[in-house]
């Protein structure tokens, strides 16, 4: 383990007028760790995520990847320092290619300007070469090659779900968010998925941060887990800890529990 | 290496197209009314495809097109009859201030969304007209008087400059990124895309064409005004885009194309003109509500239909 961790989350939250979404958040993620974000419907989750990606400002406290301050960064910002992200509801470009899709993601790290591109300078043609290349190879990764030309809207919805990972990759992240991979999946499409993100995190030497509803999912691969209700971290650890933590299970389950022990 | 033929192959036709009218014209055949409607389809060709790039493309809505035609239109005059500099320079120079009176426009104003966006640059174009209402400079409210200087020649290097430029930045990771933003700003955003950027360099590009449309368009005409100006115009250009498929360039060229000959044939029935010229659209828009050609370019149905025949030769 690094000295510096790859994200630090210190203290940080957000209000929106005088609701306290999230509060006093404290994260640590070190260099290839696959930590999972989970807790019940409404707990700040994916508004934790809008943190960390730039789509929200803190109100409190700081983000740092790799000791740099991420706060107050825009979210195209945030993607460039190497923080890359999938969405709950799926947000792709429906409209495009399934190959554009990623080209788009990878449109960052080309390089030609838009003089080169409106007189077709050399340099324009190397440049969507080079864009056309690596796109096809995240598709591959993914099976999804044989989609290429196809429009994103058209594709079913496990491999939409598929293409916003390999989107999300193609923007070349050190840390890789990802909101509910498996939401809607089959138990075969989900374990599936479970090893393709082991793959991705081995090939590309990715830390990944996910939330998932899908406890066998979380169980199964993540290493750490962070456990978030109203807000607050509740409760932090490897998949052993949650599993017996009682505020954990005074979240999932409810008061009751608690109750019927007192 | 296919779409580098598909260029050259774009260039022969533009060189044919532009050949054989010249010609028609040189030998007398088509006369002056003729000669006047094809300058002004290419007028307003440059038009629909310079506003396709910020409506169809890049998704914003803005509906005050005609305030950087009016922009190009009396900087472009003022070259000429008051500077008395070359008509190319006129042209370049409103193009250039349209493009910077684009950015004026689209910094603050891009950052809303919908209609928002639509009212606001609708009030910016109504603030041009007036502004240029109020010079005295330019003439007012009586108009300016300008020499006749727009010809064929003129307007088809400026219509196939717009079109190839609009056409290659399209088709580049700079085009892909407008359209992202089209789709999906947040998405877009998440990916790395600088949205506002991206969105004020096809308005400020969409503007500078706008401009450039404007130089022709205020040497067609013996004199500019700026009622010439005012929101209907806007609209004019508006339904071009609308009516030809968002997102479709060989769209907004194809019912700029019709609507002008509808438009200029319709004069003849003055009395009738408008209502047809609204039945054909509100026609086309209840049977293809997608516009003309929905989202598809030209080259895609006969990329089709080539494949059809391919395969059927294959049987």
């Amino acid at each position: 383990m690094g000295s510096v961790p790859l994200l630090q989350v210190r203290n940080t939250g957000i209000q929106f007028g005088g609701l306290k979404a999230v509060s006093n958040v404290n994260m640590e993620i070190n260099q290839g760790e696959l930590i999972g974000l989970i807790g019940p419907n409404g707990a700040g989750k994916t508004t934790c995520f809008n943190l960390l990606t730039g789509v929200y400002v803190p109100t409190e406290g700081s983000i740092e990847l790799d000791g740099q301050k991420l706060n107050g960064l825009a979210p195209y910002q945030v993607t460039r320092k190497g923080i890359s992200r999938t969405f709950q509801n799926i947000r792709l470009f429906n409209e495009l290619s399934v190959l554009d899709n990623v080209k788009v993601a990878y449109h960052s790290l080309a390089k030609h300007s838009i003089i080169s591109s409106i007189l077709r300078l050399p340099s324009h043609f190397s440049g969507e070469k080079e864009m056309e290349e690596k796109s096809i190879e995240f598709l591959k990764i993914f099976n999804l090659d044989k989609y290429k030309n196809e429009a994103a809207k058209n594709l079913p919805y496990g491999q939409q779900r598929r293409l916003e990972i390999a989107r999300a990759l193609a923007a070349g992240p050190r840390l890789l968010l990802l909101d509910e991979p498996a939401a809607g999946m089959n138990p075969q499409e989900t374990h599936e998925l479970m090893e393709l993100i082991a793959f991705v995190r081995k090939k590309f030497d990715l830390t990944i941060l996910l939330i998932e509803h899908d406890m066998n999912l979380v169980m199964g691969i993540c290493e750490r887990i962070y456990v978030l209700d109203h807000g607050q971290l509740i409760a932090q650890g490897t998949p052993e800890d949650i599993r017996n933590h009682p505020k954990v299970i005074e979240a999932y389950l409810g008061e009751e529990v608690t109750s019927a022990h007192a | 290496m296919k779409k580098v033929k598909g260029f050259w192959v774009f260039l022969i036709l533009s060189i044919v197209l532009y050949g054989t009218v010249q010609l028609l014209i040189n030998a007398g055949i088509l006369n002056q009314f003729y000669s006047n409607t094809l300058i002004f389809i290419g007028i307003n060709i440059i038009l629909a495809v310079s506003l396709h790039l910020v409506i169809g493309i890049t998704g914003q809505f803005s509906i005050g097109h005609a305030g950087f035609l009016a922009v190009g239109a009396y900087i472009s005059a003022i070259f000429t009859m008051k500077l008395q500099l070359p008509f190319p320079i006129a042209i370049l120079a409103g193009g250039i201030i349209a493009a910077l009176a684009g950015l004026i426009v689209g910094i603050p104003s891009l950052r809303l969304k919908g209609d928002y966006l639509a009212i606001a640059t609708l009030g910016f174009a109504e603030i041009i007209r007036i502004v240029f209402l109020n010079i005295d400079y330019v003439g007012g409210a009586a108009g300016m008087q300008v020499s006749h200087l727009t010809n064929w020649t003129y307007t088809f290097i400026c219509l196939f400059i717009t079109i190839v430029v609009i056409m290659n930045f399209t088709n580049s990771r700079h085009g892909r990124a407008c359209i992202s933003v089209r789709e999906n700003e947040i998405a877009a955003d998440a990916m790395g895309i600088n949205t506002v950027y991206y969105k004020v360099i096809a308005f400020a590009l969409g503007s500078f064409f706008a401009g450039i449309a404007g130089g022709l368009y205020a040497h067609n005409f013996y004199i500019i005004q700026p009622t010439n100006f005012g929101f209907l115009k806007s609209f004019d250009i508006l339904i071009y885009v609308v009516l030809g498929g968002l997102g479709s360039l060989s769209g907004a060229v194809i019912s700029a194309i019709l609507l002008t000959l509808v438009s200029t044939f319709l004069q003849d029935y003055p009395e009738t003109r408008m209502i047809i010229y609204s039945l054909v659209l509100v026609i086309v828009m209840l049977y293809r509500p997608q516009g003309l050609m929905g989202t598809r370019e030209i080259t895609d149905i006969f990329g089709k239909w080539k494949s059809v025949k391919s395969v059927k030769g294959g049987n």
